[in-house]
């Protein structure tokens, strides 16, 4: 079973990231290495042949994912290539892994539930390959507040469309709120104290890409 | 003999490097993987795992001592261990060792027949081996490793 949201998004998330290639660059340059957005953009223009040329678009959701991770660990180069590929990969293998045993079939259990199991494993991974946190100006500022936005909403009954809304809020909030934080991780880190004002690229990458989700939800 | 695998954001640096490393152990196989493949400056898991494996193959299956630099190459190199067959992981020790200094002691000691871990400890103790001789001028903010 295909998942046109998913493919949907991920074409989406492409567009965004080129059009946002300078901005994340030049948020980079100011604290890091000055790559960010040419990167991501690499990365995504090749996900992005992928899905064009090949059988990928017209997989299931699972290995969508899984080559959509693959994709970006071979092409994007930095840190976020390591851990977004991670995070989409093992979101899949999250999804494969759920659809085995005695638990009811994946493909009958509702899309969101399906989403938070794929958004939680995505977030866990990028946690443990980047043995981040919270509070340590990276993509886990926004990506930690969006996970449990995602979650809230879709525990008290919301469709994926609103719950994607809330999580790309909550990302956006948490990545306005690395502006004050003192980087503790990455090539940033190397600033210490001088790393303060400024926003964190990698969480304004994960921000666009879950309001990229939210939108995509949305024309459905 | 042991075989070196470099990773690091620069296939520049790295090229370099290799031909340092060849004039203090000439006998002894290094392979690198820098830069994203595409040219640019970055690391990339698929380079990593392709030069790992070209090292263990290079060991005639002795073993391969990694050096990195710094930010992504451990992620991208975590990434690419995991998708090396278990045998083939097992005989791979990273070093944590200064890339340069590392790689070169480590080639020396590879090259006299050590194997995997005395390698891989030849490297790691690069890391607290003072560069600077005793008799040095004061810097300012004192000595950043204490002998």
């Amino acid at each position: 079973m295909t998942d046109a949201l998913l493919v949907r998004w991920l074409v989406l998330a492409g567009a965004r990231v080129a059009a946002a290639r300078e901005r994340l660059t030049d948020l980079d340059a100011a604290i890091g290495d000055g790559d960010h957005g040419i990167n991501l953009d690499r990365g995504f223009r090749e996900l992005l042949r992928r899905l064009e040329t090949g059988h990928l678009a017209s997989d299931p959701p699972a290995a969508v994912l899984e080559g959509a991770g693959r994709a970006l660990i071979g092409t994007v180069g930095g840190a976020s290539g390591a851990l977004y590929g991670r995070g989409f990969g093992r979101a899949g293998a999250a999804l494969l892994a759920a659809g085995g045993g005695d638990a009811a079939p994946l493909d009958e259990r509702p899309r969101e539930e399906r989403a938070v199991i794929a958004f939680g494993a995505a977030v866990d991974a990028i946690a443990a390959l980047g043995r981040a946190t919270t509070g340590e100006k990276t993509m886990l500022d926004a990506l930690v507040p969006a996970r449990a936005a995602f979650e809230a909403a879709v525990g008290s009954g919301s469709a994926l469309a609103l719950a994607a809304r809330r999580a790309a809020e909550a990302a956006e909030a948490g990545a306005e709120a690395t502006i004050p934080l003192v980087a503790t991780k990455g090539r940033a880190s190397y600033l210490g104290e001088r790393s303060i004002g400024h926003l964190d690229p990698g969480a304004v990458s994960s921000a666009l890409l879950l309001r990229a989700l939210a939108d995509a939800a949305a024309e459905a | 003999m042991i075989a070196l695998a470099l990773v690091g954001h620069s296939d520049e640096l790295l090229r370099a490097l290799r031909v340092m490393v060849a004039q203090a152990a000439p006998t002894v196989p290094v392979t690198i993987a820098g830069g994203t493949g595409s040219g640019g400056l970055g690391t990339s898991s698929p380079g990593i795992q392709e030069a790992l494996a070209a090292a263990l193959r290079a060991s005639d299956g002795d073993g391969v001592v990694v050096l990195f630099d710094l930010g992504s190459a451990s992620l991208a190199l975590e990434i690419a261990l995991e998708e090396l067959p278990d045998g083939d992981r097992a005989r791979i020790a990273v070093s944590d060792g200064p890339l340069v200094e590392g790689a070169v002691r480590a080639a020396v000691e590879a090259a006299g027949g050590a194997s995997l871990a005395q390698v891989c400890a030849v490297a790691d103790a690069e890391r607290a081996t003072p560069k600077l001789p005793p008799d040095w001028p004061d810097r300012p903010g004192g000595r950043a490793v204490a002998r």
